[in-house]
């Protein structure tokens, strides 16, 4: 092959290789364009502060108050990590502290496994299994809405959906503290337990703080889950066993209808927009610690 | 006096024990639900047949339609993701690799991107699509997946290259290789572990994505012919099919549930014994 | 092997005759394997560790000198492949049986490693961990002895003004250093030193030898290493280990003119 040809080839080669990268790096810039774009015609005619802190939901009327939704949101995805928090920083430690090697093999399968299960599949195991247990508990709490589809059974199943993620991210965090800072302190006369809780847990903490960061973000956009067992009512929640309507079902159940009423697409971007925002964000922060961690790796 | 430390080791021991034998119950119990609904629904005309009468009202038929359209969007998106992400993760490692810094940042943007919701990618293909005039297909959809999983599969291949490309590019850059030449012709055949797994992975998540192919799938009873039909897909068929008042409908939704849950599984397996196989490999 | 009936009998026996002789051994190693799953890392190790003074463990890497080292303090119980067969006596105890505190033993065994791993927390904070673990409660005690063991490091006029700071903005030699005080801390009987100066520049390797020597008046040290100059410099007595075996031991004097076995002869010849 002569010279020239080869040096043409490299260069359609190294275009191939640019414009690929390119599109996928400019992706959050061009969804976020493009969703603002959208969602201009309702930012221009109502103050953003109206939109994000009112109650009033009437689109037929032109009154797009996303609170309910965004409380909604905050209220599941924070219900999720608290119930979630325990169950992975517990087994996050038997795993790379206590477990033996063939029962830490084991479990390392279970969370695969768990973490290649898809969103519907979640959901549907929700309805299934949680939404009759939180209608039980419902009930007996004489609670207004027994019928077990709310908040509570959607901070279940948005628990369950990001545990396997953060769960591995915590396993990596602890396998990345040095075996001599551990014996170093069992040496001292430490229990296993006491080197874990006040020097190991201290020296990965911020790690573990960012781990956290991830899964609350992902919580926040579980869309399919969330919404099979959320309840979908427009209110502002006010017990667990209440149905709420977070901002990711808002969107994946009205996208048909909002072509038809003025402005509603406008809402529905904006809410996508400002979930895009917000986990761009905490990612962003939370990916930069763990970074950190990785490197001493 | 130590008596105490040695009863507190036991205690903490046990009680993490239980938070984690509860996380292997939640996976048997999801496992039980789907199979205790799903395998009385399943049989061979459910799976070798599609709807009749409309996915939502008609008593007959089965989800063959869904089954095979998810194969297709999985395997399209995943391939459409090949294309992007092999050259893309070659780049990082020949031309970036004099720019560690920036080597740094594009690996850190792409984790960051990985963690947006595909709910927002579905939003944002819709109105991509509403913007050109494309109605919603069985292509549209493949593209919005596709651009979903590149950020992983792009991290997973540079993961794979990580180890061992540093030497190999130094030296075929010194025997006169252009950096692109080296990418393709030495790269590749290093990165083809992670290019296995990446794709498989891939198609996990292409089969698995509900929100984002819920705006721009669209949902037919038909097998689509071409990639401009719309196509239904596995969990668009538990999604849509789960809320139907009729019960013949609803075992339509648990027999899919059943069949994901198993494709979903198979591959699961099959990338763990590809990566033991590869890993073995390794150390030869 | 009835172990229960004859545990102090030997050791009181062996007792005897050490003193007999003028010598005074505080740990006894008899005839102590190790298996890492199916390969054996110690064979039949026979070794005497003295009461005050420097006892070497020398040998390539790799031979099972770290090994040994952490049998003394059961670190090796982390790792569940690991099985040992035979004995080891301190105190009137084998500390290898499954009834041991091995709490109390691991304070009894100040440990230094091969780098310094300094606590997550501040300068002080890292000798008040310790201090802690022994008991000691009361703050104004704590403050004392942080003060105490820094100055026997020699630390003290270095860090005297930055107690508060983290102990990471310490150079690796004053990390070091910190953490042999940390070991002191504990009030151990033993200390276990692993390759200390391996990650050490030349002056802060110096500095740490010169405080061993001082310490081997009243501790007594298990020092391994593979740097025979630093064998030669500090040992009261020598044991040289070649794959899992104790090849020769004795008083250096003895054992570096007279070399016995060809593999002895063969590393001091080499010689790092």
């Amino acid at each position: 092959m002569n010279f020239s040809l080869r040096y043409y080839i490299e260069k359609l080669r190294k275009s191939w290789m640019i414009i690929s990268l390119v599109i996928i790096l400019s992706l959050p810039f061009l969804i976020g364009i493009s969703l603002l774009f959208k969602s201009w015609p309702l930012l221009v005619s109502t103050p953003i502060s109206e939109i994000i802190f009112s109650s009033n939901w009437m689109p037929t009327k032109g009154n797009f108050g996303l609170w309910p939704f965004i409380f909604s949101s905050i209220v599941v995805s924070l219900l999720g990590l608290l119930i979630m928090i325990p169950f992975t920083l517990a087994s996050a430690i038997y795993i790379t502290q206590f477990a033996p090697n063939w029962i830490s093999k084991v479990l390392r399968t279970v969370i695969d496994i768990l973490a290649g299960i898809p969103s519907v599949i979640f959901g549907l195991w929700g309805i299934i299994v949680i939404v009759p247990m939180v209608s039980e508990w419902a009930t007996s709490a004489n609670s207004a809405n027994a019928s077990g589809y709310s908040i509570l059974a959607a901070g279940i199943v948005v628990a369950v959906t990001t545990l396997p993620f953060v769960l591995n991210m915590l396993i990596e965090l602890f396998e990345s503290v040095p075996r001599e800072l551990k014996e170093s302190t069992l040496a001292m006369g430490a229990s296993h337990w006491q080197t874990i809780k006040d020097v190991i847990l201290k020296k990965i903490r911020p790690g573990i703080i960012a781990a956290f960061t991830l899964g609350l973000s992902k919580a926040f956009g579980e869309t399919i889950a969330v919404l099979m067992v959320v309840g979908n009512v427009v209110q502002i929640p006010d017990s667990i066993f209440a149905a709420g309507y977070p901002l990711p079902a808002l969107l994946a159940n009205n996208y048909g209808e909002m072509m038809s009423i003025p402005k509603y697409d406008s809402a529905l971007m904006l809410s996508a927009l400002m979930l895009l925002i917000i986990v761009i964000l905490f990612n962003y922060f939370a990916h930069k610690v763990i970074r950190f961690y990785q490197s001493k790796m | 006096m130590n008596s105490r430390k040695y009863l507190v080791e036991k205690i903490v021991k046990i009680i993490l024990l239980i938070f984690t034998i509860f996380i292997v119950f939640v996976l048997l119990s999801i496992f039980y639900g789907i199979f205790k609904k799903g395998l009385p629904a399943l049989n061979w005309e459910i799976i070798s047949q599609v709807p009749k009468g409309g996915y939502y009202f008609g008593k007959e038929g089965g989800i063959l339609n869904a089954i095979v359209g998810s194969l297709y969007l999985a395997i399209g998106a995943s391939l459409i993701a090949l294309v992007i992400s092999i050259p893309a993760a070659f780049f990082i490692h020949t031309y970036l690799f004099s720019y560690p810094k920036w080597q740094k940042r594009v690996r850190l943007w792409l984790d960051v991107l990985w963690g947006i919701p595909p709910i927002v990618y579905g939003a944002f293909a819709f109105n991509f699509m509403l913007f050109m005039g494309w109605p919603s297909s069985l292509l549209a959809a493949m593209i919005t997946v596709a651009l979903l999983i590149s950020p992983v599969m792009i991290r997973s291949m540079d993961e794979s290259l990580q180890h061992n490309s540093k030497g190999l590019f130094e030296s075929a850059l010194s025997l006169g290789f252009f950096k692109g030449e080296i990418g393709f012709k030495f790269l590749f055949k290093q990165s083809l572990p992670g290019i296995t797994t990446a794709f498989l992975l891939a198609l996990g998540k292409g089969l698995g994505d509900t929100a984002s192919v819920l705006f721009t799938a669209g949902f037919t009873d038909y097998i689509p012919e071409s990639i401009t039909e719309p196509a239904a897909t596995l969990p668009l068929a538990i999604f849509f099919q789960l809320s139907s008042p009729i019960p013949e409908v609803k075992e339509r939704a648990y027999a899919a549930a059943i069949v994901l849950t198993i494709i979903i599984l198979v591959i699961s397996i099959l990338s763990r014994v590809l990566s033991k196989r590869f890993s073995k490999n390794r150390i030869k | 092997m009835s172990l229960e009936n004859n545990t102090s009998l030997i050791d009181e026996e062996i007792i005897r005759k050490d003193e007999s002789k003028g010598l005074h051994n505080l740990i006894y190693v008899k005839d102590l394997s190790l298996w890492h799953g199916k390969q054996q890392t110690l064979k039949n190790v026979e070794l005497n560790i003295r009461d005050k003074g420097i006892t070497v463990l020398l040998g390539p890497s790799g031979c099972g000198k770290t090994t040994l080292l952490k049998t003394f303090n059961r670190l090796t119980d982390l790792d569940p492949d690991i099985k040992t067969t035979g004995s080891i006596f301190f105190e009137d105890k084998d500390i290898l049986t499954k009834n041991i505190d091995v709490y109390a033993l691991r304070q009894k065994m100040g440990l230094l490693s091969q780098r310094p791993h300094p606590l997550p927390g501040t300068i002080s904070d890292n000798i008040r961990y310790a201090l802690k673990l022994k008991g000691i409660k009361s703050k104004v005690e704590q403050d004392d002895r942080i003060e105490y063991y820094i100055k026997k490091v020699a630390l003290w006029d270095e860090v005297k003004d930055r107690l508060k700071y983290s102990a990471n903005s310490l150079s690796i030699g004053q990390q070091q250093r910190l953490c042999l005080a940390r070991g002191l801390a504990i009030e151990p009987r033993v200390i276990l030193a692993d390759e200390p100066t391996s990650a050490l520049d030349p002056i802060s390797s110096r500095k740490i030898e010169e405080q061993f020597q001082e310490l081997s008046k009243e501790f007594a040290i298990v020092l391994v290493t593979h740097i025979l100059r630093q064998a030669k410099r500090l040992a009261d007595y020598t044991a040289f280990m070649y794959y899992g075996e104790v090849v020769e031991k004795g008083k250096p004097s003895d054992l570096f003119e007279n070399p016995k076995t060809e593999i002895f002869k063969d590393y001091l010849q080499v010689g790092h």
